[in-house]
């Protein structure tokens, strides 16, 4: 799982769950992919980015240095924070680690690169 | 007829280790939904200015549709229930992310995320009842709710689907409109038993794009269209044409001075002339041609 696809994910369909966003990730086990930069991708991209999950899955991977705390103006303009940007979302792969809700403390395995979001009869 | 793969087992169970192999080495199975792929994406309609575009694909399996829109130079996320099929997918090394879920259990993903989203051969396994506390309805209506949710506003979602009658597509339809979806269903070389295909074109908004309902028909109607002449479906429907020529001759009647069929006019006459041929006749009174109410 690439961390862009973390930063869309959220617990919102276990029942009773508001927002369920963003959850907790950790990382046990990451795998580094190769990508193409694609600026006007993530141009795109930023206003369906939550900056503070950007920043949590930054930390997670290590890469804390790189993205600042506070979402910058005009990161458009900026092309090594760009290039920084796309390293994180795209070209770290997430192969084992687990994900979890905010709300419930329900926790999603990540297996194989694969984020497992199946829920139980209970939490339908 | 074949057994249709959803009666035989729930979908997580069908796709196997062997089921989804088929889907990596049969080349006759890769070419049918590679085939249908393509055909979704073009009723996507997406904007032709080459940019890149987030898109979901909702039962992904191994990623054969995935490949599709890596092609067109789409990024995409794909959801699947089947463990094996997904395994194939990461083997195969696809660009797309693809995650484990249930399209019943709803859409895991933040509002506004996608700008489109296709589905290949994966819809009709929703209207099964594969456990006792599922229910069909409302897990088409948690799936389309979701799904409304997270794609953009401009966007459209492309189905394609195998319904096993007229009451699975009104279903799902009813379902996807009370989600808040515009939309038809495009039904691709409708006399053909083999090629015939089925999709089902949702829309998030945009009212202009929206195909004009004509008389009692609501906003989603099944327009039977060709290969050739299916580059628009808000073109002219076959209903338009029927409509019309009911009206038509309606019309002439009415320029002979006759009353249009089944209307009031039209029975007392036909009961007059039984009159005239000595016919038991029952009389005419205020009840005679009223419509029935509804509830009979």
């Amino acid at each position: 799982m690439k961390l862009s696809t973390y930063n869309f994910l959220t617990s919102m369909a276990i029942k009773g769950v508001k927002v369920g966003y963003p959850l907790k990730l950790r990382i046990t086990k990451k795998d580094l992919v190769e990508s193409e930069f694609n600026p006007t991708f993530i141009e795109r991209l930023l206003p369906k980015l939550d900056w503070s999950a950007v920043h949590a899955a930054a930390q997670q991977a290590e890469l804390a240095d790189d993205i600042p705390a506070e979402q910058p103006e005009n990161i458009a303009e900026n092309e090594l924070l760009m290039q920084k940007l796309h390293h994180l979302l795209f070209e770290i792969d997430v192969l084992e680690g687990e994900m979890e809700c905010p709300e419930t403390g329900r926790v999603f395995p990540i297996t194989d690169g694969i984020p497992n979001m199946l829920l139980n009869e209970d939490e339908v | 007829m074949a057994r249709r793969p959803e009666h035989s087992a729930p979908p997580e169970i069908f796709y196997n280790d062997d089921e989804a192999k088929k889907y990596s080495s049969n080349s006759r199975i890769i070419e049918i939904q590679v085939e249908m792929a393509e055909r979704a994406l073009e009723l996507l309609a997406l904007p032709e200015d080459d940019e890149t575009r987030l898109i979901l694909d909702i039962g992904c399996g191994s990623g054969l549709s995935g490949s599709v829109l890596e092609d067109s130079d789409h990024m995409w996320i794909g959801v699947d229930i089947s463990k094996s099929m997904l395994d194939i997918a990461v083997e195969r090394e696809v660009a797309g992310d693809v995650i484990l879920g249930d399209m019943g259990e709803g859409m895991p993903f933040k509002p506004g995320t996608f700008d489109g989203a296709i589905s290949i051969s994966a819809l009709q396994w929703l209207c099964n009842a594969d456990k006792s506390y599922h229910n069909p309805h409302k897990r088409l209506l948690k799936f389309f709710s979701t799904l409304f949710s997270s794609l953009t506003r401009t966007a459209r979602a492309v189905f394609q689907f195998y319904p096993e009658n007229s009451d699975q597509i009104e279903m799902v339809t009813a379902q996807a409109m009370k989600a808040g979806f515009y939309g038809g269903l495009v039904v691709d070389y409708p006399n053909s038993a083999k090629a015939k295909k089925y999709y089902l074109v949702l829309m998030t908004g945009g009212a202009s794009e929206l195909p004009k309902a004509l008389g009692k028909l609501s906003s989603f109607m099944v327009l039977y269209t060709d290969r050739k002449s299916m580059l628009d479906f808000v073109g002219t429907p076959e209903e338009e044409r029927r409509i019309n020529y009911i009206k038509k001759r309606d019309a002439c009647r009415e320029a002979r001075g006759k009353a249009p069929k089944k209307s009031r006019d039209w029975i007392l006459a036909k009961k007059e002339r039984r009159r005239r041929q000595g016919l038991d006749t029952r009389p005419d009174t205020k009840y005679t041609a009223r419509k029935r109410s509804g509830r009979f």
